[in-house]
């Protein structure tokens, strides 16, 4: 702690890499062991989405991380929230993810704390590419971390998402994403089921047949495990802040999905 | 022949003494007591440069004096706890180790430099029933020489404060609920030399660490809060 010639500004990265690089992720490292292929092996997750409704936006993701060919995990988190009025959703290397989504949770709140005021819906999501560049040597290397931002906007009083690229370049989203290994699938599942401004029970209802869909095309997108009861996670930001929808809700949803598809046996 | 410059260092210490607590009596008091469901901290401020902040989960900051410094002594606090919850866990970051750290760089300040620095702080960090052996509140009181105080139910910080104090001292007592400690607060701070004698809410700044809360513990209340409150 430095009274006199510490760093001033609001930046907990910029914090980091001034009075405390040794605790920054060290991203060149990585850089050269995805080179040699020694990270063949990490744990990669797999899909999730993210669309706008009436109330905010919506946001959710498969359980499934994987290595190689194998189930790494069953249970993973790849949603996070980031402050009261923000998600983040990861598909990628699973460590650096959630590293990031740490990372720029407590960014946030460290901005909030300082100035007094919380960042701006769009400061939030610049901040995000912001660390998906700083990761940029790593996703050369093909360990990339590839996130979909959304929040509710005070402001503008609506929800808003967006998406990145491993560059850092951010596009913002005015209907719905995913991203993800079984996202072509969830997209394609989404472009026909997708309305604007939908209501929560409806997109709940597209975002879960989605994920559904993804799962049955794509082996690295995991679906509903009923044998243990684990189900995709799905997460709301209006308003009222953030809200998680019930495990026993999205059974019930995704239940009624497959009734429709079931056929006898022939 | 030249004579190296000498100044007694007991004269020194004297002076800047006299000094510090001199710029510390022109501003207002602050006054922070525990209630019910945690901690009040409250300070006549009516201006929208705040004097109390939010530190970490269950830490919050209030300094008297001079606002360029102990704001920046506010930002350290809040850049210490943050890095700290990073390295190690949210539960590693402790009221205690952090009014060592205030109280050693005041105090350090102090010595060193011509001119010491015109704040007094409180640290105050709320009990969490969930986490064993971090049940009980506490208080921690920084002067301008980086004397730090370990106080139990209240402490009242800047110029003017003997008169507040024993109001304090007679009227406090253990699980106030927190419109009775409010006003309390309020009762206090009107007691200072140079106070208004009926403080509006609009006049007021308070914050609550609140004890039943999820993580992030601390509020701000709007003025309406504290009408609310005064009223009930």
């Amino acid at each position: 702690m430095r009274f006199r010639d510490g760093y001033n500004g609001s930046s907990f990265m910029e914090l980091l890499e001034i009075e405390y690089p040794h605790l920054l992720p060290n991203w060149d490292r990585l850089f050269a062991a995805a080179a040699t292929g020694e990270l063949r092996g990490v744990a990669h997750g797999t899909t999730v989405i993210a669309l706008r409704f009436a109330e905010g936006a919506m946001v959710a993701g498969d359980r499934l991380a994987i290595s190689e060919y194998r189930v790494a995990s069953r249970d993973i988190e790849k949603v996070f929230a980031t402050d009261d009025y923000s998600l983040m959703a990861v598909a990628g290397a699973a460590g650096p993810a959630m590293e990031m989504a740490r990372l720029l949770g407590i960014q946030f709140e460290h901005h909030e704390k300082i100035e007094g005021e919380a960042l701006e819906l769009e400061g939030k999501a610049n901040t995000l590419a912001h660390l998906i560049r700083q990761n940029l040597p790593a996703a050369m290397q093909g360990l990339v971390v590839v996130p979909i931002f959304a929040g509710f906007d005070r402001r503008r009083r609506m929800g808003r998402i967006w998406r990145y690229e491993v560059t850092g370049g951010r596009y913002e989203e005015k209907e719905y994403d995913s991203v993800g290994s079984g996202a072509l699938f969830a997209r394609e599942s989404l472009k026909k089921s997708f309305r604007p401004g939908a209501s929560r029970d409806e997109v709940l209802r597209m975002v879960v047949e989605a994920l559904a869909d993804a799962a049955d095309e794509d082996r690295g997108t995991g679906g509903v495990d009923s044998v243990r009861g684990i189900y995709p996670r799905v997460k709301t930001c209006t308003s009222r802040g953030i809200e998680e929808i019930s495990d026993e809700r999205v059974a019930e949803v995704h239940q009624s999905i497959l009734a429709g598809r079931r056929r006898p046996a022939e | 022949m030249v004579f190296p410059y000498y100044v007694n260092p007991e004269q020194m210490t004297q002076d800047k003494r006299e000094f510090a607590r001199k710029g510390i009596a022109r501003g207002k008091s602050i006054v922070t007591l525990e209630y019910d469901g945690g901690i009040l901290l409250l300070a006549e401020n009516p201006f929208k440069l705040s004097k109390i902040g939010e530190i970490y989960d269950r830490i919050a900051f209030a300094g008297v004096g001079k606002f360029s410094e102990f704001d920046r002594l506010r930002k350290m606090g809040v850049q210490w706890a943050d890095v700290e919850g990073y390295r190690f866990s949210r539960d590693d970051v402790r009221g205690k180790a952090l009014a060592n750290l205030y109280s050693q760089a005041i105090g350090e300040e102090f010595n060193r430099s011509i001119k010491p620095f015109e704040v007094e702080i409180v640290v105050a960090e709320v009990g969490d029933p969930q986490f064993a052996g971090h049940e009980a509140n506490a208080l921690y009181e920084m002067d301008f020489e980086g004397t730090i105080q370990d106080r139990i139910g209240f402490c009242v910080i800047g110029g003017s404060d003997d008169a507040m104090r024993s109001h304090m001292a007679s009227n406090f007592r253990p699980g106030l609920p927190l419109g009775d400690a409010l006003r309390l607060g309020r009762d206090t701070l009107q007691r200072a030399e140079n106070a208004s004698p009926d403080l509006a809410p609009e006049s007021l700044e308070a914050c609550l660490l609140e004890r039943e809360r999820r993580r992030r513990k601390f509020r701000r209340l709007s003025a309406d809060d504290v009408r609310g409150l005064l009223a009930a």
